[in-house]
């Protein structure tokens, strides 16, 4: 069912090509990349998105809700409604449904017949935690997310963001990036003491905020129909 | 809606903020939300370790209490978040109240909170 979802008349190579510039370009801020190409999000133009629990490819069993508890805001506030998260997971489990990887198997009806909403948000999340790299106590969370239309089974859109710990300290950090960090995690350090949750927090915002080549804005922004 | 418009002085004090964060890089986001403890306590709930319904709802009572004053919007889900809570409690008036309050401020929810409202008065096997 979901792999006939994921086959839009783009070439997924060409979006693969267009994430890594974002990627890339995240942190000089200045130069937009090529230009993501919407069509489908246009012709779709969803209200509601529904997060799925993020499936964890990562050794951390945080990353899955670390990342799920912090979805919300970078939609909401790019204008969509979101589907409340822990509601949405206890319906899975009562409904058997326990893990991301088998929730991610649920057919777009079914998605759409129980949430009523009007798109599904797909994560992975390949990186979570310390000591990906040689660099000492680094934190580093990576995610991708496909936003997939439940009426249409088009694809709307996908990209990927990465935050690390190390971004931070680096001399070139100037930017957007390594500021959205500080704002962050001096917001979020009273309360949570685990510091992948914060960077979790960055990767999330940075993955589904509007941004260049992100999601477009939704009917609750003021900027709706503007990008 | 209206509650948004009115929350003009306090998200303008809060974008001149950001806006001095992010001078020369991109325009001051204004928030649409008052998100506050909400995402920390989205966390504690799934972690379900370190603290109980009872102060999930205590911060999130007085989060609330915040809003109302500032005249700022709860977030989406927030509602429901707090109806969660409240069955976890075996509170189900309220957490009933809560639900009809995410339908009224987010008629986007309705298909779904009409879909919980409707398994809480089944009766239970």
């Amino acid at each position: 069912m979901t792999t006939s979802a994921f086959s839009p008349g783009t070439a997924p190579w060409g979006r693969l090509a267009a994430t890594l510039v974002v990627v890339a370009a995240l942190g000089a801020c200045a130069t937009p990349p090529a230009a993501y190409d919407y069509t489908a999000f246009r012709q779709n133009r969803p209200v509601s998105m529904l997060v799925l629990p993020p499936v964890n490819e990562t050794p951390e069993v945080a990353a899955t809700y670390g990342v799920l508890s912090q979805v919300t805001l970078p939609l909401a506030e790019a204008g969509y409604y979101v589907v409340p998260v822990s509601l949405m997971d206890e319906t899975f489990r009562q409904n058997g449904l326990n893990g991301p990887v088998e929730i991610h198997d649920v057919s777009p009806q079914k998605l759409r017949e129980i949430f009523g909403a009007d798109a599904a948000v797909y994560i992975k999340v390949t990186q979570y935690g310390t000591g990906y790299r040689v660099i000492a106590s680094e934190t580093r969370v990576t995610a991708q997310a496909r936003i997939v239309d439940l009426r249409t089974g088009q694809l709307l859109w996908q990209g990927d963001a990465t935050a690390s710990s190390s971004e931070g300290r680096s001399s070139n950090q100037g930017g957007l990036a390594g500021l959205l960090v500080n704002a962050l995690v001096t917001q979020i350090i009273e309360t949570a003491s685990d510091t992948s949750f914060k960077y979790a927090g960055v990767a999330s915002q940075r993955l589904l905020s509007h941004r260049n080549n992100g999601v477009l804005y939704g009917p609750r922004s003021p900027n709706y129909q503007t990008d | 809606m209206a509650a948004t418009k009115s929350a003009r002085p306090l998200t303008l004090v809060a974008a001149i903020a950001m806006g001095s964060v992010l001078v020369g890089c991109a325009p001051a986001p204004k928030r649409l939300y008052h998100w506050e403890a909400f995402q920390d306590q989205l966390y504690e709930y799934f972690r379900a370790d370190r603290s109980g319904p009872e102060e999930q709802l205590r911060i999130l009572g007085a989060q609330v209490e915040k809003a109302r004053a500032r005249g700022a919007a709860l977030p989406p889900g927030f509602r429901a978040h707090l109806a969660m809570l409240y069955l976890r409690l075996g509170r189900d008036g309220e957490a009933k109240q809560e639900l009809e309050a995410e339908k009224l401020n987010f008629p986007e929810s309705t298909q779904y909170m009409d879909f919980l409202l409707k398994r809480m008065t089944a009766p239970k096997t």
